[in-house]
């Protein structure tokens, strides 16, 4: 590991937005229980943009949802800092009986935010994700790439809520992109990007593609399977993404087939 | 170096164009609606050519097969006197009261049976038994119950018709896709904001489809109902109008009778339950009625 890396962790030290310490997860019980992970310890700090990596079965997805709160540690500890994370899954999940406006003002709502303001608000995401003109459309008159916009929209509503420069917010994605088409993929991960500059949150990015991975993040986490681990990270400044995505990709293709031996 | 132009287009206008060429196409409606008027109009004008062409033949005698023009004047007939409003009156309105008893008695019921699994293992096959029983087989029983009189009746529609809307209920919460009720979890809604925002309306088109299927429970009770409890105190409705025709032997009135409680229940389901199914699911983008 590198000496930016060490910077990093140690600026983790004192402010991070979530803080996961010694994290075990375990399903089932007795002889049958299956270990999903094993001490995971992962610091993200504020405004940090952290890609998960790993191979089917490495309990990438187990990690957001204990952070998002949807499932509970076996043991360990994880400490949030933030407003209540936001979450994007892979599929858009927007309400099919709401335009994509209200989908969006729907956790303001939640929130109980008052209708003007809410209103204000979901126009301004809404031009974040480039979808000024679409807010009275529903979900099923929109193509997969702008459904996946609006849910971007949606999850920047709740992941921002409450927060006047304070707080820290959070967004949790789990492969958000992965049933999009190569091209919308694309275009996407640079919007991503932008609207992650323009806000400033802090981002948790499950993701089985290295390159995706690498693109995306500052920091990449290597995660190992059944059960996973952390196996290396690498800040992703430090070299030519060419280059890193090729070391990563040696790294991940060691990890899986350790799993045909055993 | 490739042509740097390219390479530099810029990535709103990539993605504004991919917006513009993914977006699914609404399709037109004019000639759906043309289908809907007329295909039913000549089926009907059919049915009644062969049923003229029948009795014209005169292979059954007239107090079988009464020529469609005979039914037609016993409609006209009680139309100008007026009799026929007091029938629907009678008639729809009860239809109507048992209908918004059974609403509010199958709504919180369906929501149990949904979310209460031991309630659903309790008695969620009974419900669903008593959906394929016959209400007509409640008449007996709620006339040594209650006698002749309204609770009679309004206890068959009821026993008809919330079963169909609880299981509706049910069925609609259970189609509810995972996914939804866990978003809402991950924007804070609690159980109430869930049953409200998520739930409910999600659960929305299995739910009318309840109703619409309650409805036409209780229409069909109800006329079961009328036209074995027979009595002055219960008023005459239109199962007594067919009760008489059937006493009278007057065949004619018979399918008068069978035709007004056939255009009530069709007329209710087209004027109510249809459009709003219909708005529903259109914006979901479900459905092709």
């Amino acid at each position: 590991m590198t000496a930016t890396l060490a910077a990093t962790s140690a600026a983790t030290e004192t402010d991070a937005v979530v803080r996961m310490s010694g994290v075990r997860k375990v399903f089932g019980h007795g002889p049958r229980a299956v270990t999903a992970l094993d001490g995971i310890d992962l610091a993200v700090a504020p405004g940090e943009f952290v890609c998960l990596l790993g191979a089917s079965g490495c309990g990438k997805t187990t990690v957001l949802n204990m952070i998002a709160g949807l499932d509970r540690p076996s043991s360990g500890d994880i400490e949030l800092t933030t407003t209540r994370p936001a979450v994007m899954f892979q599929e858009a999940a927007l309400m099919p009986w709401l335009t994509a406006a209200r989908n969006v003002e729907l956790p303001l709502r939640l929130a109980g935010v008052k209708r003007t303001e809410r209103r204000a608000r979901t126009l301004e995401l809404l031009d974040l994700v480039r979808l000024g003109g679409a807010g009275d459309k529903r979900p099923h008159e929109l193509s997969g790439g702008m459904r996946q916009r609006v849910a971007l929209a949606r999850a920047l509503a709740s992941a921002l809520q409450g927060n006047n420069g304070e707080a820290s917010s959070l967004l949790l994605m789990d492969e958000p992109f992965s049933a999009l088409d190569a091209i919308t993929r694309d275009v996407l991960q640079g919007e991503l990007l932008r609207v992650w500059e323009a806000t400033g949150t802090a981002v948790v990015f499950v993701t089985h593609d290295v390159r995706e991975a690498v693109r995306l993040g500052q920091r990449v986490v290597l995660l190992s399977s059944k059960p996973g681990r952390v196996v290396q990270q690498w800040s992703v400044a430090d070299a030519p993404e060419a280059e890193l995505t090729e070391e990563i990709n040696g790294r991940l293709r060691e990890v899986i087939s350790s799993h045909a031996a055993a | 170096m490739p042509r740097p132009d390219t390479v530099a287009a810029p990535a709103d206008s990539v993605g504004a164009g991919l917006d513009a060429l993914d977006t699914p196409v609404a399709a037109g409606r004019q000639r759906r609606l043309l289908r809907a008027v007329v295909a039913p109009v000549i089926a009907l004008t059919l049915v009644v050519a062969v049923w003229q062409f029948l009795w014209s033949r005169a292979y059954w005698p007239e107090y079988q097969l009464p020529a469609p023009l005979d039914v037609w004047r016993q409609i006209t007939r009680i139309v100008g006197t007026g009799e026929v409003w007091e029938f629907l009156w009678v008639s729809v309105h009860r239809a109507v009261i048992g209908f918004l008893i059974s609403l509010a008695v199958a709504t919180p019921l369906g929501l149990l049976l949904a979310k209460v699994p031991l309630v659903r293992a309790a008695i969620g096959p009974l419900i669903s038994g008593l959906q394929s029983l016959p209400s007509v087989a409640w008449v007996p029983a709620a006339v040594l119950w209650f006698g002749l009189n309204d609770a009679a009746i309004y206890t068959v529609v009821l026993l008809g018709a919330v079963p169909s809307i609880a299981n509706g209920l049910v069925a609609g919460i259970d189609q509810i896709p995972p996914i939804l009720p866990r978003v809402g979890k991950v924007l804070g809604a609690g159980r109430f904001d869930t049953a409200r925002h998520i739930l409910l309306p999600a659960a929305l088109p299995g739910y009318l489809a309840g109703l619409k299927q309650g409805w036409a429970f209780s229409w069909r009770s109800l006329m079961a109902a009328e036209l074995i409890a027979t009595s002055p105190a219960l008023g005459f409705g239109l199962g007594q109008y067919l009760h008489n025709a059937m006493a009278l032997s007057d065949m004619s009135m018979v399918i008068a009778g069978i035709l007004l409680i056939f255009f009530v229940g069709v007329g209710i389901e087209l004027l109510v339950f249809r459009p709003l199914e219909r708005a529903v699911l259109r914006s979901r983008g479900l459905g092709a009625l």
